[in-house]
């Protein structure tokens, strides 16, 4: 089953290419993720299958990205597409209101207005974010006042109250201490029973411990991409092998 | 002999340091010490002539006749009531055109047409007051004597120019304001499928809103505070313009009112003895009305985090 299928995907800033005739399909709860060193196009790509490279002045993407069967860039509203295809970005980014409006924001945006029904959602989210029992207490507080791993996994929760299909991960981790660290990649690794993940990371352990397929991006291009055991134990590319033995990047 | 000149040298590094470090201190004492010379004279001419009216007097008489032979009345009333309904009214108008403009140039403005809107709203914010003034003799004045009657001279006069005075100022501070919110926070609302419109409204205007009420308060500083323009078009006469009830009628935006601060303008240049120290009344009134101006943005934006202010 697939999520996601990217066919001959080119991707320009401007004059600058900032991708190469990317090819992959990303499968249904799995978890997918793009390695590579900085500036190789793991984050562009990742961007690119919600659309969020929309913002950026005079980006341009070729080929096709089908979101089950159908083409996000040309059949599909770009907000529909984002409430189907929700992000977790880099740094945590929790709107300054309270830690109940963040995560009821979604729903209220989509129409959803009864209480008793964004109470229902607000506990659901919180609790698939494992972040429940720290928060309850506290619905009314500034999200602004959680830690950096707590605002993380709030984001995480503000992106299941729009109930995606897929979760689209930008180095969720990478701003983080070593324990948030461990809670995200649990939450992750639960979080694929209900929905298809990808996540972009800087961390090579990281991918090995939570995906199940791992796509290795050079200068744009996609060098190598298959299940995760295989990439790192036998991989089929000298330049992948030099890349997770450590010899660049 | 080394140790003679490092001596020397350390010695000299220290007498500059310390010359700058007062010289600086001197430069930012200068600000500060302005303000509370300002506040000294103002009040120290100003209380005693509040003192002789009577504050009650003073601030709720209806009759400004200060230069009366017999009995002089020194009822500031009225030049309040221009100065407050005036800058309410300027104000509300203002901050929407202006918020909404800020918007407009933050999230919607084509790149081509950007620079040279902003160009001119900053420059719109530099022009000499003086100079509106015209604007409103030439073009505001004849519009309402033409579509309304009168003279021209009037409250509704005041208010519009006033509302054009401080548009630039509640543009540009709060575009800043808006510009400082970290672009996490609509591309985070983005990403959960809300429209640009929804993110822009529901969480970026939001996260601005301590920039957004700090150009508020400036704008409403400003039109509390205007003085020639307002001279050149409100007709200065020191009579109400209809009671609180009756406001509502044309006649009352169309009668001629005088401003606190045209008051003193227009009076200070012949003004003596009490007259002139009720002048300096008036503007000790004019001076609390801008310190609470400036608490209440204080209160307003205890809780809020002010991006423009931390980055």
């Amino acid at each position: 089953m697939t999520a996601f299928e990217i066919n001959n995907v080119n991707l320009f800033y401007s004059d600058f290419q900032a991708l190469h005739d990317v090819n992959l399909k990303v499968n249904k709860h799995e978890i997918t993720a793009f390695i590579g060193p900085s500036g190789c196009g793991k984050s562009t790509l990742l961007r690119a299958l919600n659309r969020m490279n929309d913002l950026i002045d005079g980006c341009r993407v070729e080929g096709e990205v089908l979101l089950n069967g159908v083409d996000i860039y040309k059949e599909m509203d770009v907000n529909v597409l984002r409430k189907r295809v929700g992000m977790v970005f880099q740094k945590p980014n929790p709107f300054p209101m309270s830690v109940y409006d963040n995560i009821a924001y979604g729903p209220r945006v989509h129409g959803i207005k009864s209480k008793p029904q964004l109470n229902e959602i607000v506990e659901r989210c919180l609790r698939d974010a494992a972040i429940w029992d720290e928060v309850k207490d506290r619905l009314k507080k500034s999200a602004l006042s959680l830690s950096g791993g707590q605002q993380q996994r709030l984001c995480i929760a503000r992106s299941l109250a729009v109930q995606p299909d897929v979760l689209l991960m930008d180095e969720p981790t990478s701003a983080l201490d070593p324990i948030s660290t461990a809670k995200i990649e649990e939450l992750v690794i639960q979080l694929k029973k209900q929905y298809t993940v990808v996540i972009v990371t800087h961390n090579m352990q990281q991918a090995t411990r939570i995906s199940d397929n791992t796509g290795f991006f050079l200068m744009g291009e996609m060098i190598e991409y298959g299940k995760t055991s295989d990439i790192f134990s036998v991989p089929s590319d000298k330049r992948t092998e030099d890349y997770i033995t450590g010899r660049f990047g | 002999m080394d140790s003679a000149i490092q001596q020397k040298t350390s010695r000299r590094v220290r007498a500059i340091e310390v010359t700058t470090k007062i010289l600086f201190l001197v430069c930012s004492l200068v600000a500060a010490l302005t303000l509370l010379l300002i506040i000294f004279f103002i009040f120290s001419n100003g209380i005693p002539a509040i003192m002789e009216v009577g504050a009650i007097n003073f601030l709720t008489g209806r009759t400004w006749t200060p230069t009366h032979s017999t009995n002089p009345q020194f009822g500031m009333l009225p030049m309040l009531y221009a100065t407050f309904i005036s800058t309410i009214i300027a104000f509300i108008l203002g901050s929407k055109i202006g918020k909404w403009g800020a918007i407009y140039l933050m999230f919607f403005c084509p790149k081509k047409i950007y620079r040279p809107i902003k160009t001119m709203v900053e420059l719109l914010g530099g022009i000499p007051s003086v100079l509106y003034g015209f604007f409103g003799v030439a073009v505001i004045l004849p519009f309402i004597r033409n579509n309304f009657g009168g003279t021209g001279n009037s409250l509704l006069a005041a208010i519009i120019i006033l509302t054009m005075m401080i548009l630039p100022t509640i543009i540009n501070l709060g575009e800043a304001a808006i510009r400082a919110v970290p672009n996490h926070f609509y591309e985070g609302a983005l990403s959960l499928g809300a429209s640009k419109t929804e993110s822009i409204f529901k969480v970026v205007v939001p996260a601005a809103k301590g920039g957004i009420n700090g150009a508020y308060i400036l704008g409403i500083g400003r039109a509390v505070g205007e003085t020639m323009a307002v001279i050149m078009v409100a007709g200065n006469v020191s009579r109400m313009p209809g009671t609180l009830g009756d406001f509502f009628q044309t006649s009352t935006l169309l009668a001629p009112v005088r401003t606190l601060t045209s008051g003193i303008a227009m009076e200070m240049s012949y003004a003596s003895g009490l007259h002139r120290d009720t002048l300096f009344g008036i503007g000790v009134v004019l001076f609390i009305i801008i310190i609470s101006l400036n608490l209440t943005l204080a209160i307003l934006n205890r809780n809020q985090t002010n991006y423009a202010k931390e980055s």
